[in-house]
């Protein structure tokens, strides 16, 4: 339990970095930067004129810690004002909005390769030098590839050129209202299909070669050549004692890599025109609309954190001896 | 040389493959852009055209050589991961090993700032500081990407190094030193830090994959200087100009394979590195093999003449390097009884 | 009577890129129904390599390169004696555990950290003997009764244990298959005395209530000499010396053996100055010919490069199982002109 909270004392701290980052950032911008903000938008109104100053820190805000204060106080009420580019709509409703449709694609994707991968990280560990370690450079080219790129490709030939699966957008709004109606689902599902397939194919690479070097190491310890001696099956000894040891060091590698699945998620949401958090993203910050900008950061942080916190929380539940670690401090 | 040269020959197979294609990244990068066959950034009226006898690679839609665009753009995406790799693997290693030597709060503090910045999700945060910069005086060239690229690429490096530091120092060679009375910075500078050159080698090159996803990824994105042709800009201005959709995919095609394979490279690169240094991986990978047969680290010990499936008794004996047990077995050294109970 | 364990011939290799390094050479030892044999020798003498060798439980790159294991146990429907070495891998792991256990050195690196003592323990017998959860459970709790631990701690984790109790925990797991012979692989070194002291004591209480053999291995010869019936001394891969305790202790028929007792100091007698033995152990990739001690020997002939290290009864003494591998020495440890029979070479033998 003592473990737990001081995660989540880290975390919390983590965040509220990020939150500091948030209003610093802009005030740490050469000025031709801010102007070019103020510049994208003449015609705001006062209000949202005022707002946007005060994001950035120009015109007459008070002292610096003044402004801190303010701004705090407005995250903490998830107030972010309305967003520029889509003014007049409130920049928490955006998000919200493409949020739902991040963590169906992003979350279950990556959880599935996450799977897939280690499950054929044991194998190949197990078996290292073997068949499956013949596929480790097409892996390592896999790992190697920018989500992007592949989704490209994947467009090309299964989008383009083969007319299987759509290639924009979640749904098609046009022929499909939402609902939890069947046809609408498949539709769904029929758009998400070549993106998760490339979180997928992407990302699985990845996880496979962490939980094979794991694997490797593992079963090289003397723990394991024990197992063998009692006359243990191959099964017990590959899953109790050499995989069950090797999911520590990966499940912390899959908090480590959280940040970089999710990122490069977001930058293939816009390959795909998939309206999800890293597209708004990546708009937002073609079009300056910094309010938004920094709402999606500290959103994509949050999940990241929690993400992270789940997996201490998972960690805790699979190895006895960090409780143990903990208590002797 | 001599060293170079041994080290090569413990390379596995992948991680020499790995080199050469570096190897091979680094000669377009000095030499591409001095031999471009046209100006990059020249239109012509041959818009969109499939690689020909002119075109070795087609043009764009704007009837630009996609050639000429990629050697030059191997040579900024490489020159722009290089520079990040060597800023911020020194900043790893100052960071980490301050921290390992310092202790206390500092290493309290540092190892803080650390683990905040890995936490905290590095390409979100590019976009935003991009997303400021981007089009303005301040965001032009190279330097601003490098410059993002570095502040956000230590924190991995550090971890890693101050974790190596921190048991060198517990080690007694390093405590027998320090006993001489060497001052501190010395005994990092001779005796720390040339015992972590391999780690310091592979975070190098861990970093520079991450500045090469990176650099790609934001330029792709747009939030780099669209007018310098690097290999993400070029992306960019394949997805602007609907590259995909008018099936001009010798635009998009080569800098994303290139991208895909100088990762590649970079990781086979790192796995030679990884397996030099664990002795573990590497033997998972040489000791597999007994007479020309497979033996798994988890199998039992193979006996030579056992009966259940290790064919090849004469194949067995020629395995053995050097010299030769089975002669051996036969040859006593003076009891001719003792040689006659053998097989 | 059979012995429960006949091991003949056994040499194993490791092949390194800079060649075969020949880690034990034609090994010939044998344990009876209920005896204690000690394995004694310095690091890289080959002890550990000969019984995890004998089970086939060393990795790549060990080879076995000759030698047989044979096992002549008490269990029925099998006909007797079976090679470890040549058995199919279904009936090794059948052999394993059930009939040679092992206790491991290292407790800590042993034990799986990741699940209970309960169940590391029960495993061990679910994979060889037919019973239900209760009665694995109850064997469980009787085994670590066994070795003077609460039947409360089998709900504990490796590392909730301290590092005496994690070491009996590894006997009773080691028992827990009613094994034949248990072989021990310096199981105390890393113990304190005190601690050390409980448990060979234990050791030999069980050996005596369950009736099953052991091989102790360790390099403190002090400690097999209060233990053990018999005795292996083992240099550089080949055993030099086998015989009793009391005729070790009371006339080593090798030089090396006899420099091994010399270097420890004895409770009782005149004090003496402590020798170790000068030198190191040789090269075994290319080991030179004849005896492997020539060069840390204070007895060193000519003769001895010639020697074939097969052991053969020391010279003068009562027992005849008490055999040595330099014909030079006799029973009263005196090294001196070898009789006729062994200093001249068959012609031709040499290349």
């Amino acid at each position: 339990m003592q473990f737990l909270l001081r995660r989540l004392a880290f975390y919390l701290v983590a965040f509220w970095v990020a939150i500091t980052l948030n209003f610093f950032i802009p005030r740490a911008m050469p000025g031709s930067a801010v102007d070019a903000v103020l510049a994208k938008f003449p015609q705001l109104l006062p209000p949202a004129r005022k707002a946007l100053e005060a994001t950035l820190g120009t015109g007459n805000q008070g002292s610096l810690w003044s402004q801190y204060l303010t701004y705090l106080n407005h995250v903490f009420h998830l107030d972010f004002g309305p967003s520029l580019s889509n003014y007049p709509a409130p920049v928490t409703s955006i998000v919200a909005n493409g949020v739902y449709w991040t963590i169906g694609l992003v979350g279950v994707a990556t959880v599935i390769a996450f799977i897939v991968g280690t499950g054929l990280g044991i194998l190949a560990g197990w078996r290292a030098g073997g068949r499956l370690d013949r596929s480790l450079p097409g892996m390592m080219f896999l790992q190697a590839t920018p989500y992007f790129f592949l989704a490209l490709l994947l467009i090309q030939v299964f989008g383009i050129t083969l007319h299987v699966f759509p290639v924009a957008g979640a749904y098609d709004g046009i022929n499909y209202t939402p609902g939890w109606t069947w046809p609408y689902i498949a539709n769904v599902l029929d758009h998400a299909f070549l993106p998760a397939l490339t979180i997928v194919v992407t990302s699985v690479a990845g996880w496979m070669l962490q939980m094979r070097n794991v694997m490797v190491t593992t079963v090289g310890e003397d723990y394991v050549m024990a197992a063998q001696a009692k006359g243990l099956s191959d099964r017990r000894v590959v899953f109790t004692y050499a995989a069950r040891n090797a999911l520590l060091p990966q499940l912390q590698g899959f908090g480590l890599a959280i940040g970089f699945v999710i990122s490069g998620a977001l930058v293939m949401e816009i390959v795909f025109s998939y309206p999800g958090i890293g597209y708004l993203l990546l708009n937002a910050a073609a079009s300056k609309d910094t309010p938004l900008m920094q709402a999606i950061f500290l959103l994509i942080t949050v999940a990241v954190l929690a993400a992270n916190l789940l997996v201490d929380i998972v960690l805790v539940f699979v190895d006895p001896r960090i409780r143990a670690r903990e208590v002797a401090r | 040389m001599k060293a170079l040269a041994r080290l090569w020959r413990r390379l596995p197979g992948t991680a020499k493959a790995g080199v050469i294609m570096l190897g091979v990244f680094l000669l377009i990068a000095i030499i591409g852009p001095e031999v471009t066959p046209y100006n990059p950034s020249v239109t012509t009226p041959l818009q969109a055209a499939a690689p020909s006898g002119a075109h070795l690679f087609g043009t764009t839609q704007t009837g630009q050589d996609v050639l000429s665009q990629f050697l030059i753009g191997v040579r900024l995406t490489l020159e722009l991961a290089f520079w990040v790799g060597v800023i911020a693997t020194a900043l790893s290693v100052i960071i980490g090993v301050t921290a390992a030597y310092a202790g206390g709060l500092v290493d309290e503090l540092l190892s803080l700032l650390t683990n905040v910045f890995l936490v905290i999700p590095a390409l979100p945060l590019l976009i935003v500081l991009l997303g400021f910069l981007n089009g303005t005086s301040a965001g032009q060239g190279q330097l601003p990407v490098i410059f993002v690229l570095s502040l956000l690429g230590w924190p991995w490096g550090a971890r890693v190094i101050r974790a190596q530091a921190l048991s060198i120092r517990s080690r007694d060679f390093i405590a027998a030193t320090r006993e001489t009375g060497e001052r501190s910075w010395r005994i990092i500078g001779f005796d720390v830090i040339p015992n972590m050159v391999s780690l310091i080698a592979a975070s190098f090159v861990n970093t520079v994959l991450y500045a090469v996803g990176a650099s790609v990824a934001l330029a792709f994105i747009g939030l780099t200087d669209p007018n310098q042709w690097s290999l993400g800009t070029m992306l960019y201005w394949a997805q602007l100009g609907n590259a995909l959709q008018i099936g001009a995919w010798w635009w998009y095609v080569p800098p994303g394979l290139a991208v895909a394979l100088l990762g590649t490279a970079l990781v086979l690169l790192n796995t030679g590195i990884d397996e030099l240094s664990n002795p573990r991986l590497r033997d998972a990978r040489s000791a597999t093999k007994i007479a020309s047969r497979r033996v798994w680290t988890t199998d039992p010990t193979p006996v030579f003449g056992a009966p259940d499936g290790h064919r090849g008794l004469a194949g067995l004996a020629r395995s053995f390097s050097r010299k030769s047990l089975i002669d051996e077995a036969g040859v006593g050294t003076g009891n001719a009884e003792k040689a006659g109970e053998l097989r | 009577m059979s012995p429960v364990l006949d091991i003949k011939d056994l040499s194993v290799a490791y092949q390194t890129p800079g060649g075969d390094v020949r880690a034990a050479s034609h090994v010939n030892l044998t344990i009876n129904k209920g005896e204690v044999v000690g394995l004694c020798g310095e690091s890289g003498s080959g002890k550990s390599t000969l019984a995890y060798g004998a089970c086939r439980l060393l990795r790549p790159p060990a080879v076995i390169t000759s030698g047989s294991v044979l096992y002549s146990g008490a269990r029925t429907g099998t006909v007797m004696p079976v090679d470890i070495l040549r058995v199919p891998p279904h009936d090794l792991r059948a052999i394993r555990w059930r009939d040679v256990a092992i206790v491991f050195q290292s407790a800590m690196n042993a034990l799986n950290p990741v699940i209970r003592v309960r169940d590391q323990i029960i495993d061990g017998m679910e994979a060889h003997l037919r019973l239900s959860k209760d009665e694995a459970h109850e064997k469980a709790a009787r085994l670590l009764d066994l070795v003077g631990i609460g039947r409360e701690r089998l709900r504990s984790y490796p590392h909730e244990l301290s590092g005496g109790m994690r070491q009996r925990v590894m006997i009773a797991m080691a028992l827990a298959a009613d094994p034949e012979i248990v072989i021990m692989d310096e199981p105390t070194t890393a113990l304190d005395v005190v601690v050390q002291r409980d448990i060979l004591a234990q050791i030999v209480e069980l050996k005596d209530t369950l009736g099953f053999s052991v091989l102790f291995i360790t390099h403190d010869m002090s400690l097999l000499l209060e233990l053990c019936d018999r005795i292996a001394v083992m240099y550089a891969g080949r055993i030099v010396e086998l015989g009793s305790a009391a005729d070790l202790k009371n006339a080593p028929a090798h030089p090396y053996t006899q420099g091994l007792l010399r270097s420890f100091p004895s409770l009782h007698g005149a004090r003496r100055e402590l020798t170790g033995i000068p030198g190191t152990p040789p090269d075994l990739r290319d080991p030179p010919r004849g005896c492997p001690f020539i060069p840390r020997c204070g007895f060193a002939r000519p003769g001895c490069a010639q020697v074939d290290m097969s052991l053969i009864p020391v010279r003068g003494s009562r027992s005849p199982l008490h055999v040595t591998a330099c014909p030079f020495v006799t029973h009263e440890g005196a090294v001196d002109a070898a009789p006729e029979q062994e200093t001249t070479a068959p012609e031709g033998a040499l290349s």
